[in-house]
């Protein structure tokens, strides 16, 4: 299929951006989003200009480094899959394909649709995980956990960092990410002891950064390619009002 | 010249660590403070030790590739990690899992290393639950295994489909802990350059920023590498796009001897090629054996016709299926080693009877959908089929996967002793990046198990023994001339790429090494093929160096750039690597010779000649390098020809 490709290209974080239009052709449906992507990056070189910067890695959905704005929605068309796992399949002959990079204060422009995500790991090194260190702790069975709790702990425990979360939100709201760190930690034995501490660390931390506050449209659980359930907002604002209330007492 | 001294421990092998732990030298902690220690990569090598080692107290500088250290290639791992826990309590140990991944390693590993791996297995499991890593649980509450190829019992821990990035994850959230502590600083889309050598020793590294092309100097008491295997080399691979071999040929070109290059693990269930625009292949998880059940049709006319669209696979009745790995190796079935079920898809596919392009085999679940419901088969496998759905729009309940071998994981890398010390002194490597514990082939699960087993629990030791010594040594400034002899190669080298100007992209310089490699350095090699590959290698670097094409700018985010300077790197490793699979005139676990096989087919080792470790030391551009042999002596197992009859 022959496609036209509107892509943000953008030198620098400090340069003004601008969208440009390139043409592919005979793009086999099987191809994914990124091979795409590569065969224009070939046409670049060929015609001796600088190629697209896209970050990428694993291209199977796990690494959370890929990200696009594609035609309106991160992570393009599909529910559930990152943009690494969009296939051109999804698309027609002749689609116009607008591409941009995640647009959100928090996360600035490195080079065309490359963007800093350094805030979440910020986020995450304010108390995103259990103290512990390495050596000195407890058979790994000696504390059962109900397998209801471990599988939820999982789910949540899914987040791949990708931002798309933010990116969808109108408000660049992180809460479905912290959510989700904070509710895996909270499910289990091993997080509880840290909890209080923990949730009133991420957050202070989320809003110092520049994310926005969270007004309930859930734009975010729509648009998370891992598809991290809301009710873990529930469960992280239950257990920051609960270490608020503890620590006032 | 190097002389090759391991360092293994005196003693019964069920002593050694033991003892080590015992007699070696420690550092007290106001002299930790005062000494740097530096980490490439942030893999579950990498980040434990940074972690591990931050958390005692020396001052640790960490380096990674992509944007932030959770992306590291490692996240991809799926299937699960060993350990010898024995809680389904269905006979195993520590014994045996040393024995497993010995026999698995096809009697080319180290057995002091191997035993202390399965020792601190146990260790691993504790201290990622610990950090809060969810894995899979029984309605007891439980930790719950599955079992993986080359083993009877069922030892392999695991998050659904994810158990890789749930162990780096936790490993990222110590490597956190660390960074908010300020006992280890992070440096994100920094790649290393090149290792610097002061008085012999490794004294630091040459970054390049990512963002900003700008070449930086890291001065540290000793350097650490866990960059992760080769497999790239190979183009098409289940790797990560970024992951290289390119730190470890550095160290390799500074002197650190290369062990075993040609030992490359191609694993049996990936996604099948299907184009030439294709950038990675994808695994998918070798738990799937469990359950999946492997075949090609018997007859020849129906593979032709099934290629030909003329039949589907549904369409062919069960007594017309080969299950052929059932029916060759009868004991271990499906769940046999990943080399040798390689193999037996290649032996099938040409012979003529593969499926889908032809490089193809079906691995079939309506078996297990029958015997456990599909509900059961879902909750086991249901984000893998999901995956496979995605990429090739088929369904894995309705009609069987199509597989096929591909280029999964290195077992060979830069030399180490006991101590996971290069041949560098002050330059060590853990991880996929050295030549580790798994010989000649890796078993599933194991690769997870050896990363945190260095980082966590072996490093934080041996280092000490090392750094001990160097409580003396002031830190060296970056203005003395290693670092700027260091630097100043580098940016030439840089320069040199700019400069070429030439036709080809590198893209197009990758899958022409890829295709080399593939086609005389894969699966089934030959002396012949072999013999071919090297100048057709030799060829290809001076094409490369002559006419590469690299667009856009030196002082701003390239990766044009990027990858030229680790496809550089590449093509000579892949040279050593051919050189390594024409010297090893054997068959053994990932390297097979054709010329070297059984007469039913299997891997026929020489262990008279080829015992040993080939550590191969660098002479200098366009000299042939030194062959190092270290044997390799079996003490305490008894040597046998492999069997999974
Ligand atoms: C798809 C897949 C599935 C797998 N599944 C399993 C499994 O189920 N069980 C199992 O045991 N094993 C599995 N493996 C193997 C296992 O994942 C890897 O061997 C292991 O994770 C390697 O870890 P590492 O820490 O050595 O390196 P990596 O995780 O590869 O990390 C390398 C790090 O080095 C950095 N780096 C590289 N070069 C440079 C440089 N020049 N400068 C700075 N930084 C650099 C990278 O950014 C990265 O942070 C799987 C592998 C693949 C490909
Ligand atoms: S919550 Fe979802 S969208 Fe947000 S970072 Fe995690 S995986 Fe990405
Ligand atoms: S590239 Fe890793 S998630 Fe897309």
């Amino acid at each position: 299929m022959n496609l036209t490709l509107k892509i943000w290209r953008q030198e620098n974080a400090r340069a003004k951006g601008r969208f440009e239009t390139y043409k592919v052709e005979n793009i086999s449906p099987d191809c994914s989003f990124l091979e795409m992507l590569d065969i224009l990056n070939e046409q670049l070189v060929d015609k001796l200009s600088h190629p697209v910067c896209f970050d990428n890695d694993c291209r199977e959905g796990i690494c959370g480094m890929c990200g696009l704005y594609i035609n309106g929605r991160p992570h393009g068309p599909d529910d559930g899959v990152t943009t690494c796992q969009l296939h051109m399949r999804r698309f027609k002959d002749g689609d116009t394909i607008v591409i941009e990079p995640w647009r959100a204060r928090p996360f600035p422009v490195i080079r065309d649709l490359v963007v800093d995500r350094t805030a979440f790991d910020k986020i995450i090194q304010e108390g995103g995980y259990v103290s512990v260190t390495t050596g000195g702790v407890p058979d790994g069975n000696a504390i059962p956990i109900p397998k209801k709790n471990a599988d939820e702990a999982m789910d949540a425990a899914a987040c791949i960092g990708c931002g798309a979360c933010v990116a969808a939100c109108k408000n660049a709201s992180a809460m479905l990410f912290v959510s989700a760190k904070v509710s895996q930690l909270a499910l289990l034995p091993q997080g509880r002891p840290e909890a209080a501490r923990r949730v009133q660390a991420m957050v202070a931390k989320m809003d110092e950064l520049g994310f926005g506050n969270c007004t309930n449209t859930y734009a975010c659980e729509a648009e998370c390619p891992k598809q991290i359930k809301r009710s873990n907002i529930a469960r992280m604002n239950r257990e920051f009002l609960c270490a608020k209330v503890c620590s006032e007492e | 010249m190097v002389t090759l001294n391991s360092k293994i421990p005196q003693g019964p092998l069920s002593e050694k660590w033991t003892k080590y732990k015992a007699d070696q030298k420690l550092v007290n902690p106001a002299n930790k403070r005062k000494l740097d220690v530096i980490v490439v990569g942030t893999g579950l090598a990498g980040a434990s030790a940074a972690a591990s080692l931050g958390a005692l107290g020396f001052n640790v500088k960490i380096f990674c590739i992509s944007d932030s250290p959770r992306r590291a290639h490692s996240i991809a791992a799926q299937g699960g990690v060993n350990a010898a826990k024995n809680y389904p309590n269905d006979g195993d140990s520590i014994g045996r899992l040393f024995y497993d991944t010995i026999k698995g390693g096809d009697y080319r590993a180290r057995e002091a290393n191997v035993y202390r791996l399965a020792e601190v297995s146990n260790n691993i499991i504790d201290q990622c639950v610990a950090q809060g890593v969810p894995f899979a649980r029984d309605y007891a509450g439980m930790l719950d295994n599955r079992s993986f190829g080359g083993a009877q019992v069922s030892r392999t821990f695991y998050a659904k489909g994810q158990t890789g990035q749930q162990l780096l994850l936790g490993a990222y959230s110590a490597l956190s802990k660390e960074i908010k502590a300020g006992t280890v600083k992070m440096y994100e889309r920094k790649e290393m350059m090149d290792v610097v050598l002061v008085d012999g020793k490794a004294r630091g590294i040459i970054t390049r920023d990512l963002q900003t092309g700008k070449l930086e100097r890291w001065f540290g008491h000793a350097v650490v590498v866990a960059t992760g295997g080769y497999g790239n080399v190979y183009f098409l691979s289940t790797n990560a796009m970024n992951s290289n071999g390119s730190a470890a040929w550095q160290c390799y070109k500074k002197g650190a001897c290369f062990a075993n290059p040609c030992y490359v693990q191609i694993h049996p269930t990936c996604i099948p090629v299907h184009g030439d625009y294709q950038s990675k292949l994808t695994l998918m998880s070798e738990s799937l054996r469990n359950d999946g059940r492997i075949w090609v049709p018997k007859n020849i006319e129906d593979s032709v016709a099934i290629r030909e669209g003329r039949l589907k696979p549904t369409d062919i009745a069960e007594e017309n299926r080969d299950y052929y790995l059932e029916r060759r190796y009868p004991a271990f079935g499906n769940l046999v080693p990943r080399d040798i079920a390689s193999r037996a898809a290649k032996e099938r596919c040409d012979a003529g009877y593969g499926v889908g392009t032809g490089q193809a085999v079906y691995l079939d679940f309506s078996s297990a959908i029958k015997r456990l419901g599909k509900d059961k088969v879902e909750a086991r496998y249901g984000n893998l089929f999901q995956m496979y759905e995605k990429i090739t729009a088929q369904n894995p309940y309705e009609t069987p996967m199509m597989i096929y071998p591909a280029v999964h994981y290195t077992m060979g890398g830069l030399w180490v002793d006991y101590e996971l010390q290069t041949t560098v002194e002050g330059l060590f490597a853990a991880g996929e990046a050295n030549f580790s514990d798994h010989g000649a082939n890796r078993l599933g699960a194991s690769a997870l198990m050896q990363g945190l087993a260095d980082g966590y629990f072996v490093l934080p030791y041996t280092i000490q023994n090392y750094l001990s010594s160097e409580i003396y040594s002031q830190p060296i400034p970056t203005t003395v001339p290693e670092f700027d002899a260091a630097e100043k190669a580098v940016a030439e080298k840089i320069e040199k790429l700019m400069s070429i100007k030439g036709t080809k992209s590198v893209d197009t310089f990758q899958k022409e090494l890829g295709h080399i490699m593939w086609n005389k350095v894969g699966m089934g090699r030959t002396a012949q093929g072999l013999q071919e590959a090297i100048p057709m290698l030799k060829a290809l670097k001076e094409d490369f160096w002559a006419n590469v094409r690299i667009t856009g700018d030196t002082n701003s985010m390239n990766p044009e750039l990027e990858k030229a300077l680790r496809l550089s790197d590449h093509i000579e490793l892949a040279q050593l690597m051919a050189k390594d699979a024409l010297h090893r005139e054997e068959s053994c676990g990932g390297h097979f010779r054709e010329e070297h096989q059984t007469e039913e087919g299997e891997a026929k080792r020489n262990d008279e000649q080829f015992m040993y470790v080939a550590a191969w030391e660098y002479q200098g551009e366009g000299v042939e390098p030194q062959l190092h042999k270290e044997e390799l002596n079996y003490e305490f197992i008894k040597v046998q020809q492999r069997n999974y009859k």
